[in-house]
C-alpha cells in the first residue's frame, strides 16, 4: 500500500474525505474535450466542407495542400502534395499538429488533461489510482518542454487565421468593405486565439519573466506585466479560444453545406 | 447562541486510529480551531493538536477538514452546513503521530537541500541597492507561513512515499524559485538542480498547491511554471542552449 | 522513565526559544565557532516574532537623513518615560542599523526606496520614518531570513563535517521545565520532548532564554499560545531577577468576542474614522469620561462630536480619540459596572457613520481580517472590544553588554524575556531590532563565557528531581485539570492587576493567585505521554502563575501610573518612582519584589535631552547632578 494508505499514516480508509462535489469539474473537462477530440478528428479527415465565399475553416487554415479547394489556399500557393505514401491526406492533417501541440503542452490544458483523463489526481486531495508516478522527467512527457516552439507556431497560425478572418470582409463577389456574420464568427475566433496565445506561460517567460533584474529591461517589463495580466486569466482564454474555433468550423461547414445562410450585414 | 455541533475527529496513533463522533457547542463566528479546543478543554484532555497564533500566520494548525487540506483557524463553521457533521484528520500525506498532528519532518529535511542564498561576494552591509520591481516577485514567495499545506496535498509525494527522497514540493519550488529570481543572489546552477535535484521535473502542475495556499501565493504560474521555462533554457530549448554556449558569461 | 533510556546531548551553548533573539543569538554563537542547540515549543520558524507587522526601527537615515543613533535613543527613552535601563537603549539605538542591514546580507528582501535603499515607514514615538518593513509581514521576514542563515551555516557545517547537524541542531516542539545548575553555576537543561513525552538532559555551560512573552496569562492576548511566560519562570526558578514586572502592554481595544479573533488588535484608526463605543444599554459613555484637563480639547456632546468628523477647526474632538490609557480606564470602569457585554467587552462601531465601501477603503485590512478569521463584518455590524494584551516589558535582569542574567553564571536572556530596554513602555518597531541587537550580545555574551568556563556535568541526583517533577502530574489522581485552573488565572489576572489597578484588587488577585498555586500542585493529568496537550499545559501553568504572582506583587508597590502600569488610586506619573526598579526573585517558594535604584544616565546621555523635557521625568536634585559623571 502506497500513498495515503502508506503505513505511517493515518489509518483512513477513504481515498477522499471530501464531501463536496469534486468530480464534476473533471466530468465536465472529460466531457467538453472528448467532444472536442471526436468532433476535430471527424472534421481533420472529411477533407471538406472548409470554404465557402471567402470563408475559412480555421481547422483548414492555412491550406496548403494540392488537395485544398483553391480559393482556400494563399494565392493558390499550395508546397504539400495531396498524398503521402499514397496516401490522400486532408489539408487539415497537414497542419493540425501545430495548434494540438500548443493545446497539447500548454500549462492549462495540461493541468485540465492530467486531472481529467489520466486522474493524477482527479481532484485536489482525492487519491489517484496510479501505483508509480514519474511526472514530466522523461519520455514522452518530458516533451512537454516543447512548449515555447509551439507557442511560436502559434503566433504564425494566429497570423494566418487573421488573414482569413480579414479576407471575410468581402462581399461574395470578392468586393472588400462588406461584412457578414461569417466575418464576425471569424474576427472572434482569431481575436480569442490572440489572447490565449499572449497569455501563455511560455509566452510570459519569453517577453521578461526570464529576466533577473525587472529594473534594467523597463520596456520588457512593462511588456511583461501586461502579459502578466493576461497570463491570469490564461485557463478562460483556453476556453473561449476552444469553443471560438469550433464554432468557427462549425460555421463555415454549415454554411459550405448550404445547411445555413451566411448573412450580410453590410 | 451556542448551538451543538456534530465534529468526527481523528484519533489514533501511528498503529491505530478511527473517526469519533462528538457533539460539541459552537458560537457565532467561531472557527474549527475554537471548536477542537472546546473539545480538549471539556471532553478530550489529551487530543492532541499543533495551533500558535490563531490569526492564520504561522501555519501551524494544518489539518484536513471534510478533506480539505486547511488552517483550522481559517475555517469558519459557518461556511458549512448547520446540520453538516464536520470531519477533521490529520495531514495525510505525513506520518501521524497522534490525533491531528503529524511529522512535517520532512519539509524541514528538504529545507535543508536547498542551497542557500549567496551575495555577491564583495557587498559590505549596508551597500546592497535593490528596486522594489526587482524584489517584488521574490516577496510574494518570502510570504510563505509553511504551513506545508501545498506539500501536503501534491499528489506526487501524498500518493507516492517513494518519491519523498527526490521531490522537494512546491514549498521548496517556490523558494528556488525566489533564490533564482533574487536579484543579488550569485549561485548559478539553481534551474539545473531544481531539475536534477530537487525533482521540478516531477510536478505535472494540476496546481492543488496553488488552490490550497492560506496566502494565495499563485505558487504554479508564479514559481513552478517560470522555473519549469526556465530550465528549458539551459536544458531543452536548442536555440538558448547554442545561444548560451556562444555568451556563457553573459547574465541578465 | 529509565535512567539508561534518558536522552542526553551537549552542547556549547544552549537556546531556549527559536524566536527573532534565539535565532539570532544561536547564529552569533555558531559563528564564534561554538556548538548550539536551539530549543522550541512549536515547530520550527512558528514563533511569534512572525505575528510582528509594523517594522523593525533603525536609525539608518533612508528616508530622512536626519536620522541617528541618538534621535533614535531619545525617541525610547522618552517612550518608556525614562524607566529603560540607558545602556539598554543606547546600545539598541546604536547597533540596530547594523542589525538591520545584516538581515539584508542573508537574503531578506525588505521594501525599497526610489534610490534602492530600505524603506523606511514612519510610527508612533519615532520622530523620523524609520522602521524597516516588508508590507505588514516584518516579523515573519526576520524569522525566515534567520531560518535560513541557520541552515546555511549548517550546509557549510554538512561540507565541513560531514553531518549538516553537527554543529548546530534545532530541537523543535520541546519544552524545557528546568534551568539545571551545578557548583552555582549553569549546567544545562532538562525538558521532554511535546511529541513523545519523553525525556531529555541537555549539558550545556551556558544557556541563552529567549523564550518571549507571557500574554497567556491574561484572558485577552494578542499572544500565542506559546507565551506562557516560560524563560521568566525558567530564570526566577535558576536564582536570576525579573526586573520591573508590573509594566506590560495593553491595547485598550482588542477583540474580545467572537473566540477566533479573541485578542486581535483593533487599531486606533478604527476610531479615528469614526467608531464609536457604547455600553450594553447603547449609551455612548466616553462623555462620561473626559478629564478635566482634556475638557477644552475634547466633545461633551454627540452633536458637537459628530460634526468634528467634517469640520475639525471649529469642533472638539469626540472623546473616543481620548489617549490610549483615558480610554482603557473609560472601557473597564463599564465593564466592571456591570454595563459590559458578558465577555468583558463593550461595542465599537464604525458601522452607523460610515458606508460599506468607505469602511472597506479606508481600514481594507481591519475589515478583511475579521470578515475572514471571524466572518464578523464591520460593515455590518459593531465589534467587541475590551482591553488586550500585548506586550510584557519587564523580564530578566541582565547586564546590557553582554545579556548576562544578573545572578546566575551562564544564564543569558534576550528579546521580550529580558527585562530593561524599554523602560515602563514599548515603541512599536523597538521590539524586532531588540531581538536581533540583543539576541546578538547574548550570543557574543555566551560565546564569552564558554571560552572562560569549561563544561559543568550534570549530576544523576539532579537528573533525578528534574525527572520526578515531570512525572508528578501522572502519578496524581483526583485532582483538578490544567485547562480550567489556566482559565481561572487568566480570569483573576485579566480583571485584578489588568490594564487598570487598584490596591485592593491587586491584593485580592496576590491572595487568589496563591490558591490557584497551591491547587495547581494537585493537578492531575488524563491520557499518555505522546503529545499530550494537558500534560503540556500542567507546566506551562506553572510557569504562568510564577509570572502573576511577580507581576502583581510588583505592581501593588509601584505606587504611581506610567507606561504600561495605570493605577487608579494613584492616577499621576512622579518622578520619586522613576528612580527605582522592581526586582521580583523567588525562593522556592514565593516571590518577593525589592525596589532597587535605577542607573543614572552618564553625562554624555544625559546631555542629549533639553533640560527642560527631563524635568518632566526626573527630580530637580537629579538635574542638578547632570549625569553619573
Amino acid at each position: 500500500m502506497s500513498g495515503v494508505f502508506s503505513p505511517t499514516r493515518a489509518k483512513i480508509e477513504e481515498r477522499t474525505l471530501r464531501t463536496d462535489k469534486w468530480w464534476l469539474e473533471p466530468a465536465i473537462t472529460f466531457g467538453v474535450l472528448i467532444s472536442f477530440v471526436i468532433y476535430a478528428t471527424f472534421r481533420a479527415f472529411e477533407g471538406a466542407n472548409y470554404y465557402k465565399d471567402h470563408l475559412i475553416s480555421p481547422f483548414y487554415s492555412p491550406c496548403l495542400s494540392q488537395a485544398c479547394v483553391p480559393e482556400a489556399t494563399i494565392g493558390g500557393w499550395a508546397p504539400v502534395s495531396a498524398e503521402i505514401f499514397n496516401f490522400a491526406l486532408s489539408p487539415a492533417l497537414i497542419i493540425l499538429i501545430f495548434p494540438l501541440g500548443f493545446r497539447m503542452t500548454c500549462y492549462y490544458y495540461r493541468k485540465a488533461y492530467y486531472r481529467s483523463f489520466w486522474m493524477s489526481p482527479p481532484a485536489c486531495a482525492v487519491a489517484e489510482p496510479h501505483k508509480k508516478y514519474t511526472g514530466e522527467t522523461r519520455a514522452p512527457l518530458i516533451l512537454q518542454n516543447s512548449h515555447r516552439y509551439f507557442f511560436y507556431m502559434g503566433l504564425v497560425f494566429n497570423v494566418f487565421l487573421t488573414y482569413d478572418a480579414i479576407i471575410s470582409f468581402k462581399s461574395v463577389e470578392g468586393e472588400w468593405g462588406h461584412m457578414s456574420v461569417g466575418s464576425l464568427v471569424l474576427l472572434a475566433s482569431s481575436t480569442l486565439l490572440w489572447f490565449y496565445s499572449l497569455s501563455c506561460h511560455s509566452c510570459r517567460h519569453t517577453v521578461g519573466g526570464r529576466l533577473k533584474h525587472f529594473s534594467k529591461h523597463p520596456i520588457r517589463y512593462k511588456i511583461w506585466s501586461w502579459v502578466s495580466v493576461l497570463n491570469h486569466s490564461h485557463q478562460k482564454f483556453a476556453w473561449y479560444s476552444l469553443f471560438g474555433v469550433a464554432f468557427a468550423d462549425i460555421y463555415v461547414r454549415q454554411v459550405a453545406t448550404g445547411a445555413w445562410t451566411n448573412f450580410y450585414f453590410f | 447562541m451556542a448551538r451543538k455541533l456534530n465534529l468526527r475527529i481523528w484519533r489514533g496513533d501511528s498503529k491505530n486510529g478511527e473517526l469519533k463522533d462528538v457533539q460539541v457547542d459552537v458560537n457565532e463566528g467561531e472557527v474549527v480551531l475554537d471548536v477542537i479546543h472546546r473539545v480538549q478543554a471539556t471532553q478530550m484532555g489529551d487530543l492532541a493538536v499543533r495551533w500558535n497564533c490563531k490569526a492564520g500566520k504561522c501555519g501551524s494548525c494544518s489539518m484536513e477538514i471534510n478533506g480539505k487540506p486547511r488552517l483550522a483557524c481559517m475555517t469558519q463553521v459557518a461556511s458549512f452546513d448547520e446540520n453538516e457533521t464536520i470531519t477533521v484528520t490529520p495531514l495525510r500525506a505525513f506520518p501521524v503521530i497522534k490525533d491531528l498532528v503529524t511529522d512535517v519532518s520532512f519539509n524541514y529535511k528538504k529545507a535543508m537541500e536547498i542551497p542557500a542564498y549567496e551575495p555577491p561576494k564583495d557587498l559590505a552591509p549596508g551597500e546592497a541597492r535593490m528596486e522594489q520591481v526587482d524584489v517584488e516577485r521574490s516577496q510574494e514567495f518570502r510570504k510563505c507561513i509553511e504551513c506545508f499545506l501545498c506539500q501536503n496535498t501534491c499528489h506526487v509525494i501524498r500518493d507516492h512515499e517513494e518519491n519523498k527522497k527526490s521531490f522537494a514540493g512546491p514549498r521548496f519550488f517556490i523558494r528556488i524559485a525566489e533564490l533564482d529570481m533574487h536579484p543579488l543572489d550569485i549561485l548559478k546552477n539553481r534551474k539545473r538542480t531544481a531539475q536534477e535535484e530537487h525533482g521540478l521535473g516531477m510536478c505535472n502542475i494540476t496546481k492543488c498547491c496553488t488552490e490550497v495556499c492560506p496566502e494565495h501565493i499563485r505558487i504554479t504560474d508564479n514559481a513552478i511554471i517560470p522555473m519549469k521555462e526556465r530550465v528549458v533554457d539551459i536544458k531543452y530549448d536548442p536555440s538558448r542552449m547554442f545561444a548560451g554556449l556562444l555568451k556563457r558569461e553573459k547574465r541578465d | 522513565m529509565t535512567q539508561s533510556a534518558l536522552q542526553r546531548h551537549t552542547y556549547d551553548v544552549l537556546v531556549i526559544g527559536a524566536g527573532g533573539a534565539g535565532l539570532r543569538a544561536a547564529v552569533e554563537a555558531r559563528e564564534a565557532g561554538l556548538s548550539v542547540a536551539i530549543i522550541c515549543k512549536s515547530l520550527f520558524g512558528k514563533a511569534h516574532t512572525v505575528m510582528a507587522e509594523g517594522g523593525a526601527a533603525a536609525s539608518m537615515g533612508n528616508v530622512n537623513d536626519n536620522d541617528n543613533w541618538m534621535v533614535h535613543f531619545r525617541d525610547t527613552m522618552r517612550g518608556g518615560k525614562f524607566l529603560n535601563h540607558y545602556r539598554m537603549a543606547e546600545l539598541h539605538a546604536k547597533e540596530a542599523p547594523d542589525r538591520i542591514w545584516e538581515l539584508e546580507m542573508w537574503g531578506a528582501l525588505f521594501d525599497r526606496t526610489k534610490e534602492g535603499k530600505i524603506s523606511q515607514r514612519n510610527f508612533g514615538g519615532h520622530e523620523y520614518p524609520r522602521l524597516a518593513h516588508v508590507g505588514d509581514r516584518t516579523g515573519l521576514e526576520l524569522i525566515r531570513t534567520m531560518q535560513q542563515k541557520i541552515v546555511q551555516l549548517q550546509q557549510k557545517d554538512g561540507r565541513e563535517f560531514g553531518n549538516m547537524e553537527a554543529k548546530i541542531k534545532v530541537f523543535a516542539e520541546c519544552t524545557i521545565t528546568e534551568i539545571v545548575k551545578e557548583n552555582g553555576k549553569v549546567a544545562g537543561a532538562y525538558g521532554y520532548w511535546r511529541e513523545s513525552g519523553e525525556e531529555i538532559l541537555f549539558e550545556a555551560p551556558a544557556v541563552v532564554l529567549a523564550t518571549g512573552g507571557v500574554g497567556k496569562t491574561f484572558k485577552i492576548t494578542s499572544n500565542s499560545w506559546e507565551g506562557t511566560g516560560d524563560g521568566h519562570a525558567l530564570a526566577l526558578k535558576a536564582g536570576a531577577n525579573l526586573v520591573d514586572m508590573e509594566f506590560l502592554q495593553f491595547h485598550p481595544t482588542g477583540m474580545v468576542w467572537p473566540p477566533s479573533v479573541r485578542g486581535i488588535l483593533v487599531t486606533e484608526s478604527v476610531r479615528g474614522e469614526g467608531g464609536i463605543l457604547t455600553n450594553t444599554n447603547g449609551e455612548r459613555f466616553m462623555f462620561k469620561y473626559i478629564p478635566d484637563v482634556f475638557k477644552d480639547k475634547y466633545a461633551d456632546n454627540e452633536a458637537e462630536a459628530d460634526r468634528w468628523y467634517t469640520d475639525q477647526d471649529n469642533n472638539r474632538r469626540p472623546p473616543e480619540l481620548l489617549p490610549r490609557d483615558e480610554v482603557a480606564r473609560a472601557i473597564n470602569a463599564e465593564v466592571k459596572a456591570g454595563r459590559g457585554t458578558e465577555h468583558g467587552g463593550v461595542f465599537l462601531d464604525v458601522s452607523k457613520r460610515l458606508s460599506p465601501e468607505v469602511i472597506k477603503k479606508r481600514l481594507p485590512s481591519m475589515w478583511h481580517q475579521f470578515y475572514e478569521l471571524a466572518g464578523v463584518d464591520i460593515t455590518k455590524e459593531p465589534m467587541e472590544v475590551g482591553p488586550t494584551c500585548h506586550y510584557v516589558m519587564g523580564g530578566v535582569e541582565v547586564e546590557p553588554d553582554t545579556a548576562a542574567a544578573v545572578g546566575v553564571p551562564g544564564l543569558f536572556a534576550a528579546g521580550e524575556v529580558a527585562g530593561g530596554m524599554h523602560g515602563s513602555n514599548r515603541l512599536g518597531g523597538n521590539s524586532l531590532t531588540d531581538l536581533l541587537v540583543f539576541g546578538r550580545r547574548a550570543g557574543m555574551g555566551a560565546a564569552e563565557y564558554v571560552k572562560k568556563n569549561s563544561a559543568n556535568p550534570v549530576s544523576d541526583a539532579t537528573i533525578k528531581a528534574a525527572a520526578e517533577r515531570i512525572e508528578a502530574p501522572f502519578s496524581r489522581t483526583g485532582g483538578e485539570n490544567s485547562y480550567s485552573l489556566h482559565a481561572q488565572l487568566q480570569e483573576i489576572t485579566h480583571n485584578l492587576v489588568g490594564i487598570i489597578r487598584t490596591r485592593t484588587e491587586i491584593e485580592d488577585a496576590i491572595a487568589k493567585i496563591a490558591d490557584i498555586r497551591k491547587r495547581s500542585k494537585n493537578v492531575t493529568v488524563t491520557g499518555g505521554r505522546t503529545f499530550n496537550p494537558g500534560f503540556h499545559l500542567a507546566f506551562d501553568l506553572d510557569n504562568m502563575l510564577l509570572v502573576a504572582e511577580s507581576t502583581a506583587k510588583s505592581a501593588l508597590l509601584r505606587e504611581e501610573s506610567r507606561g504600561g502600569h495605570t493605577r487608579d488610586d494613584f492616577p499621576a506619573m512622579s518622578n520619586k518612582w522613576r528612580q527605582v526598579n522592581h526586582i521580583a526573585s523567588f525562593n522556592g517558594s514565593e516571590v518577593t519584589v525589592k525596589a532597587q535604584p535605577l542607573p543614572m544616565l552618564p553625562k554624555e546621555l544625559f546631555d542629549l535631552f533639553d533640560v527642560h523635557e527631563l524635568e518632566k521625568y526626573m527630580t530637580p536634585e537629579e538635574i542638578a547632578k547632570g549625569g553619573s559623571n
